[in-house]
């Protein structure tokens, strides 16, 4: 058997530990699609590999049992499901273009979440069609609330929702709801003075629970949608850590040019001898600092007013003595 | 005295009364619900009927426009006193449907009826005028019909929404003369119109007549002693809750300027029964639901005559959890049974 593993992993199948057999990764970006595609994954899954399918931590199928030979139908089988939702493609039938950047993972979001602040979903998508196809391994995910539900910092980018709370006195009957379940369930950033809730912006997160636990709205969301950006969060056997949070408050069209900024960034220092090409983002910051990368992922981003960026900015983590940074 | 307008036409009825009146109707907050995007309705002034959400149920009832939610009374400084100006400089029209129409009646009850007038609540009370919203169908949590408060006819314009225009049954002079006078400048007829009341309603309530305080002793209220979270939105968005508290605020660290004014009070939420010595009367929320519940169903008609709630319904809608009154008002029958079988 002659079988180009290098090119088969770039269109998203895996070399499986069973000789003669691949599994075939089927994204799901922004986590949701119509129920119609099940079928086709059920399809695929009892006619070409061995009638299972493993739900994947990054909100795909992988579908395994899949003899080689049969990877240009599969294919061919998928063309449904990639044009369904919404995929980059570069030649129609030939599957997925590229497996580095990771499918971009999201919450259940404000669709169906009582907490979520935006539709996360909708973002991923949007992200999809910025960043992909592309091989470079970069992962982002969106979570709809500081509840992070979507582990989104342990990505290289982590967009966390927020809501910017508005508050009309003439509507505050003076309950103090929200002060309660500010400090109960989140960071207390609320007091009562004279009679009414007093906002520390430095402590607020913009989770919105002050809206949430509010009877009459007297506190309530502003229109513009503003989130949270973390960064370099990483799992892996070099130094794990949870991402950081770098800009609070920031809009939708800044992160879509940042995170789309960070090829540049990867192909000018990745390491040439990096095993299979690869390295994770964060592993290239290590060497270039932290600047320098900032330097390329705010190329041509103009931060909208409301945002706030901390600096500097530093990770702790696990570290496990490696002699390579 | 009916008419029919088109939106250029109603819109330019509602131009001229504004001169002198401001108009408050129910309107869509866009992103201003609870949840991220979604709407809140709730009355606020409006210009014109695109403003104006006739169709859907606001959340909030019409009730802020005459007993505003925080309202100051007077300001204070060492030895003199100014009252506070009047909230609104005009008179107002007030778009509702018949249930808060006769919502107006038990305000009324309370305010003006019920001792001494009530010297704020009347300023703003005075020189209103009311638009009656027909309703050719209830909605899911309605009652009205069962409270009796499906029809009313003490409006001032009674208004017909059709996909065609508007329908107008005017009662008052002073839109009658601008209608009239728009009448000789264009194509405007006079026709009858009867506004639409629901006659039926799916949600049914049905108050036992013997209803007596004894009912207190079942235990129906219990559940609710942990499925109420004493948050108050029942309260806030019903046209027929009046409490208010006082707070007395000073704006200067010397302590010596400063504002009183009256705010809504629940008597869900906590604090309400509280007094001097560190008493607290209704510490468990199934106490605080029996309360209300006798409140809105037995207590007020023992005095009036009639109940007190109007079936809107708001309080089942805006429950967060799913705490349904009109539910509790049917359980009111079987709650007397267990009372009277235990003696």
């Amino acid at each position: 058997m002659d079988v180009n593993t290098k090119k088969l992993k770039k269109n998203a199948f895996r070399v499986t530990k069973e000789r003669g057999l691949a599994a075939s990764r089927v994204r799901v970006p922004g986590g949701r699609m119509d129920a119609k595609y099940l079928k086709d994954i059920q399809d695929i899954a009892n006619e070409f590999g061995n009638g299972t399918v493993h739900l994947t931590i990054r909100q795909g199928f992988e579908i395994p049992g899949i003899p080689y030979e049969k990877m240009p139908e599969v294919n061919k089988r998928l063309q449904p499901i990639i044009e369904g939702l919404g995929i980059n493609q570069e030649d129609p039938d030939t599957g997925y273009s590229s497996s580095g950047t990771r499918n971009i993972m999201a919450c259940v979001g404000n669709t169906i979440c009582p907490y979520a602040c935006y539709d996360t979903t909708e973002f991923a998508r949007k992200m999809e069609k910025t960043i992909f196809p592309n091989d470079l391994h970069v992962k982002v995910a969106f979570t709809g609330c500081h509840n992070d539900c979507c582990k989104v910092r342990m990505h290289d980018f982590g967009i966390i929702g927020m809501s910017m709370p508005e508050f009309d006195p003439n509507r505050c009957i003076s309950c103090g709801a929200c002060v309660k379940r500010c400090s109960r369930k989140s960071v207390g950033a609320l007091e009562m003075v004279n009679y009414r809730p007093v906002r520390n912006e430095e402590k607020c997160l913009g989770c919105g629970e002050c809206v949430l636990a509010c009877p009459n709205m007297a506190w309530t969301r502003s229109t513009k949608k503003l989130y949270k950006l973390t960064l370099l969060g990483r799992t892996g056997k070099k130094n794990p850590r949870l991402g950081v949070d770098w800009i609070k408050w920031v809009d939708e069209e800044s992160i879509l040019k940042i995170v789309a900024n960070v090829y540049a960034f990867a192909k000018e220092y990745i390491d040439p001898t990096a095993p299979g090409g690869k390295e994770h983002i964060g592993y290239i910051v290590d060497r270039t600092g932290v600047p320098e990368f900032l330097k390329y992922i705010l190329k041509d981003v103009e931060l909208n007013p409301e945002a706030e960026v901390t600096s500097p900015l530093y990770w702790s983590g696990i570290k496990y003595g490696s002699t390579e940074p | 005295m009916g008419y029919k307008l088109n939106e250029r036409e109603f819109n330019q009825l509602l131009g001229e009364l504004s001169e002198k009146y401001l108009i408050y109707a129910p309107k869509v907050f866009v992103g201003k619900g609870r949840f991220s995007d979604t709407d809140c309705i709730r009355y606020d002034k409006v210009k014109n009927v695109e403003d104006m959400e006739l169709s859907l149920k606001s959340q909030y009832s019409f009730k802020e426009v005459l007993n505003p939610v925080s309202e100051t009374l007077f300001y204070f400084t060492e030895d003199s006193v100014k009252e506070a100006d009047m909230p609104r400089n005009k008179g107002a029209i007030i778009f509702l449907r018949s249930c808060d129409l006769h919502a107006v009646e038990r305000m009324d009850e309370m305010y003006l009826n019920n001792g001494p007038k009530d010297y704020y609540y009347k300023r703003l009370r005075d020189n209103i005028h009311f638009v009656l919203i027909g309703c050719s169908k209830a909605f899911d949590s309605c009652f009205c019909v069962d409270m009796g408060t499906n029809k009313s006819d003490n409006y001032d314009i009674g208004l017909n929404v059709r996909e065609d225009g508007y329908e107008l049954d005017v009662k008052w002079d002073e839109a009658k003369d601008i209608l009239g006078k728009m009448a000789k400048e264009n194509s405007l007829k006079e026709e009858d119109v009867t506004v639409d009341f629901v006659k039926e309603t799916t949600t049914r309530v049905s108050i036992p007549k013997n209803l007596s305080y004894d009912v207190s002793k079942s235990k129906i209220w219990e559940e609710y002693a942990g499925r109420c979270i004493n948050c108050g939105r029942c309260n806030f968005v019903c046209p027929t809750c009046t409490c208010f508290t006082m707070q007395d605020v000073y704006y200067d660290a010397n302590g010596k300027v400063g504002e009183r004014r009256r705010v809504w009070a629940s008597c869900m939420v906590d604090g309400y029964t509280d007094v001097a010595g560190g008493g607290s009367y209704r510490k468990n929320n199934g106490e605080r639901m029996r309360f209300k519940t006798l409140h809105k169903a037995l207590d007020y008609r023992n005095r009036t005559g009639y109940n007190m709630c109007v079936g809107c319904g708001r309080c089942d809608d805006i429950c967060p959890e799913y705490i349904s009154f009109s539910n509790i008002l049917n359980k009111l029958d079987t709650a007397m049974k267990e009372v009277s079988a235990n003696g």
